[in-house]
């Protein structure tokens, strides 16, 4: 515990890019900093290898704990609803475009993204997969991480990811009986049913839903010369 | 002979010690539980998903309606990740407020946990012991930002305003008091919030010892507490407790000591640890949390009094302009229209912040691609990973221990459901 005090988060993290660097490059990962924040981007296929390695080699990694996992699609990533880029004479256009292309056959569509720290040696990180939009299919980390149980259940409900050797892997957050994974890009903020209550009929019942889809704010990415220098420095 | 078979029951989810919408699904062999299945998702409200929908500044509120008992530490975790993301820090007087709101916000928490846990088992003055120091610092919310609970007052940048001079006071008219009633009730709300806060400080560790007279050497308290869930060191670092239920089991781990944030690293206070990691140690850690959250907030308010400054970035790309400065300037009429009618863009990448909220690591995971609303928001609450341990927990013991589990846990459901 005393080691680890009188390092600085600087030097933690300094340290562990450096073992990330011997330990997986040859691996086909990528390891990326940014914000001071460490993420290795691992191959599907040898996540659970991966994970098996960050939880037990302890003087260098030691991950006891994975803190988080969700899942990320990223069928519209950088899109807009609203072009700033190409001003004219005439100025924006004032029309929110909200029907943009949804590319649903990417092959990097999902990521599934593990935030882990090791209290040992007082360090985070994050791995990150990206699975494709056929076969969104991976691993489960149960073996290496029992507290994965719900937060894979949870991707699984959310945005259809399956997680192999998942021993119950079913939906935690939405309804009994809700169909669709409704964090998934194309699944519209309203969803597709409502219900109400049918005097007639004396039950509940499930239609179409009936609001009208409307951007209040929209989306739009402006490149800001503040952000654009600090990258290029 | 007749057959024994098991027995499966349903518990909530409206029930009162479910502490919410909370169902389990138990399988009981007689009086005790052979598994426990937590049904959540009955508060699900796509939060992460709403917030795909709205600028980074309009998703502060959302924060709130999370964890609803401790409001000002989500949004903590929030303002941290876009500063992150934006490389912004805010001033160093908004750091020291968002400490002491922090801490007060813990207490808060801390009351309305123990009250309710014991209530479920068998305690009932506690509550209202408890509810009457929450209701003092309920008034501190609301003087600050006019909400009582849901006060959206942290901002990507610092707060929202600067503490008042002046505590609001109970007036005569609403409910005929007489003026004996009234002075009394005003009694510590002449000066400034500061002085308010400060007064509570003052009297709180009383109130504490009373709490604690109440429950702490109590035989019926200790009785249903103590070798209650106990979750030994390994298991709890397995199962993803933080916060309390993680230094209950004798970790010593709390991010405002290993990872400091705001002003933390700046004020002296102490860790309390558990031995035995039953709902009895996990009792005692919260109750010294109280007492060290304290202590945090009087070092806060000393400091407060003596430095006076800014308390939100001057940066009017991502703070509104004054007031003033909207009506008589035309640039800042332009701030003021693009901030309110667009947001800010944020860099592109990917930033995780955290906090140490009262119930344990409260964690916010943002994913811009440049926009002026987050791509992806993941919210990591930590209840969720603690409900988790449920069926682990609850196994061997008999149905009303479950009780005393949910309230050891500190669920809300706000936070998990999300």
């Amino acid at each position: 515990m005393n080691a680890t005090a009188k390092t600085t988060p600087e030097q933690r993290l300094a340290k562990l890019v450096d073992a990330l660097n011997i330990a997986f490059v040859q691996k086909n990962c990528t390891i990326e900093q940014a914000f001071g924040e460490v993420t290795l981007t691992v191959p599907s296929e040898s996540l659970r290898e991966i994970a098996f390695e960050l939880y037990r080699n302890s003087s260098t990694f030691g991950f006891d704990q994975l803190i988080d996992l969700c899942g990320v699609d990223y069928s519209t990533y950088g899109q807009v609803e609203w072009e700033t880029s190409n001003a004219s004479s005439s100025g924006f256009g004032r029309g929110v475009n909200r029907d943009a292309e949804i590319d649903l056959k990417g092959a990097d569509r999902y990521a599934v993204v593990y935030h882990l720290l090791s209290i040992e040696n007082n360090v985070r990180m994050r791995v990150k997969t990206y699975l494709d939009s056929e076969h969104p299919i991976i691993d489960s980390v149960m073996p290496v991480w029992p507290v994965a149980d719900w937060f894979e259940r949870e991707a699984f409900d959310l945005y259809g990811i399956l997680f192999e050797g998942h021993p119950d892997l079913r939906r935690i957050l939405t309804d009994y009986g809700f169909v669709g994974h409704p964090f998934r890009k194309d699944f519209p903020l309203s969803g597709h049913v409502e219900m109400r209550y049918d005097p007639e009929k004396k039950r509940v019942i499930y239609e179409p839903v009936s609001i009208e889809p409307r951007t209040l704010v929209p989306r739009v990415i402006r490149e800001d010369n503040r952000y654009v220098n600090e990258e290029s420095n | 002979m007749p057959e024994i078979r098991n027995y499966t029951l349903n518990f909530g989810p409206q029930h009162p010690s479910a502490h919410g919408v909370l169902r389990l699904v138990l399988e009981m062999d007689g009086e005790v539980i052979e598994r426990s299945d937590p049904h959540i998702g009955l508060l699900h409200r796509g939060t992460e998903k709403l917030a795909e929908t709205k600028p980074y500044n309009q998703n502060i509120p959302y924060m709130d309606r999370l964890d609803y008992v401790s409001m000002m530490q989500n949004e903590h975790a929030y303002c941290l990740a876009v500063e992150k993301l934006l490389g912004i820090e805010a001033p160093i007087r908004a750091q020291y407020i968002r400490t002491m709101f922090d801490e007060i916000t813990r207490i808060l928490n801390h009351m309305m946990w123990l009250g309710t846990h014991a209530l479920d088992i068998g305690a009932m003055t506690v509550f209202l012991y408890c509810f009457r120091e929450r209701e003092d610092l309920m008034d501190c919310y609301e003087a600050v930002s006019g909400a009582r609970m849901h006060a959206a007052y942290y901002r990507v940048g610092g707060v929202y305003r600067d503490l008042p001079d002046e505590m609001p006071r109970f007036s005569a008219s609403d409910l005929q008091r007489d003026k004996s009633e009234l002075d009394r009730l005003n009694k510590n709300r002449q000066g400034s919030l500061l002085d308010f806060i400060e007064d509570f400080t003052e009297r709180f560790p009383g109130c504490v010892d009373e709490y604690e007279t109440l429950l702490t050497e109590n035989r019926i308290w200790k009785q249903r507490t103590v070798g209650i869930g106990v979750v030994t060191a390994e298991r709890a670092k397995a199962l993803g407790f933080t916060g309390p239920m993680l230094r209950g089991s004798g970790v010593e781990w709390d991010l405002r000591k290993k990872q400091p944030y705001a002003a933390y690293d700046k004020v002296d206070f102490d860790i309390p640890v558990g031995v035995n990691g039953d709902c009895y140690d996990r009792y005692l850690v919260r109750i010294e949390e109280i007492r060290q959250s304290n202590r945090i907030i009087k070092q806060c308010v000393d400091w407060l009094r003596a430095n006076p400054g800014p308390v939100m970035v001057e940066d009017h790309k991502i703070a509104p302009p004054k007031r003033a400065a909207m009506k008589s300037d035309m640039e800042g009429l332009i701030h003021h229209f693009k901030l309110f009618s667009e947001g800010y863009c944020t860099p592109p990448g990917e930033v995780y912040a955290a906090v140490e909220a009262s119930k344990g690591e409260f964690g916010v995971y943002i994913v811009s691609d440049g926009a002026n609303k987050p791509y992806r928001l993941k919210l990591r609450a930590p209840g969720f990973a603690h409900l988790m341990a449920m069926d682990e927990m609850a196994k061997g013991h008999m149905l009303a221990d479950v009780v005393a589990l949910i309230g050891t846990m500190d669920v809300v459901f706000g936070e998990i459901d999300r």
